[in-house]
């Protein structure tokens, strides 16, 4: 009675919360402040075709590199609650076999969702997309191929320096930044190039491909770390 | 019919759809399909997401919320179950 009492009033409590927003909301017509900057010079400052890229990568450079980070924590949390004895890992995991369907489905399509994520973060600065979903595509593919076969032993030490790589060569990029244009994590280091070309936009594909590798590297490791932690006898 | 009208209303329906799902997963005492409404829930929100002219967030949607999350919380569901038996 008193739990469902508390409940009720934390939902009325939301409620009158919300409706002041909602309240007092007004819809824009047009974009004020930082945006319309965004929108009227990110093309001409940064030559990105996608403005969010151009916002994440080269405005917001610095709050993406913490973004990295966070995801890297995390990553490495999980491996450290969830690591294995040296008798563990000797273990297999028991399953009643995976269907048909799913084995041979995996085949055929493991290679085309690789090239998919390869393809959002290559072209997240023309296309819809970027590091983080192009790594996030790769590491679903590394999901089917553990969902197709629940034994898969994922190179524990590819995953590692793809990862380590990757993270460094972006921090070396935003170094260079300093050196070759404005401060850290200029994307201007060699120009801007044509606006629509595949290698435009000063760094963003070269920041962007490492973010890319770097995401799905670690989302591959956390999903590896969940797959060991269902070996037994 | 306008594209702006068709897309509201596919907006609508496909939100009163994620809403059931959404009670389906709280209501339901079997937890796997909780968690398998669960991640319908978040296929349902990347369309929204598409709808809305957002496609990156609808990719990252897809991709994390209702593919590798809903892996996650089997995992942890298989790890749970053993322990209970």
């Amino acid at each position: 009675m008193i739990k469902n009492f508390l409940i009720a009033l934390v939902l009325a409590s939301f409620v009158y919360m919300f409706y002041h927003l909602y309240e007092s909301y007004e819809p824009q017509t047009e974009l004020s402040g930082i945006a319309a900057h965004y929108a009227e010079n990110g093309a001409k400052e940064v030559g990105a075709a996608n403005l969010v890229t151009a916002v994440v990568v080269a405005y917001r450079g610095f709050d993406t590199m913490g973004e990295v980070t966070i995801l890297f924590l995390t990553a490495s949390i999980i491996g450290f609650f969830l690591k294995l004895s040296k008798i563990d890992e000797e273990k297999v995991i028991i399953h009643h076999g995976t269907s048909e369907l799913l084995i041979t489905a995996s085949q055929i399509l493991i290679p085309i969702i690789f090239l998919f994520g390869a393809y959002v973060f290559m072209n997240g600065h023309l296309t819809p997309g970027g590091g983080f979903q192009g790594g996030a595509i790769i590491a679903s593919g590394v999901a089917l191929s553990i969902m197709a076969n629940p034994n898969r032993e994922i190179n524990h030490h590819a995953i590692l320096w793809i990862e380590s790589i990757s993270g460094i060569s972006f921090v070396i990029i935003g170094v260079l930044g300093i050196v070759l244009a404005g401060g850290f994590l200029d994307v201007r280091l060699f120009g801007v190039g044509e606006f629509g070309d595949l290698f435009s936009a000063g760094a963003i594909p070269i920041i962007y491909s490492f973010i890319g590798l770097k995401v799905g590297a670690e989302i591959s490791n956390i999903l590896n770390k969940y797959q060991k932690s269902q070996k037994e006898l | 019919m306008n594209n702006e009208l068709i897309y509201a209303v596919l907006a609508i329906g496909v939100g009163i759809l994620a809403i059931i799902m959404a009670i389906i997963a709280i209501l339901n005492d079997k937890l796997s399909i909780s968690v398998i409404a669960g991640g319908v829930v978040s296929l349902f929100a990347s369309i929204i997401f598409l709808l809305m002219a957002a496609p990156d967030v609808a990719m990252t949607e897809a991709a994390i919320g209702s593919g590798l999350s809903t892996l996650i919380f089997f995992y942890v569901l298989n790890k749970i179950k053993k322990y209970n038996d």
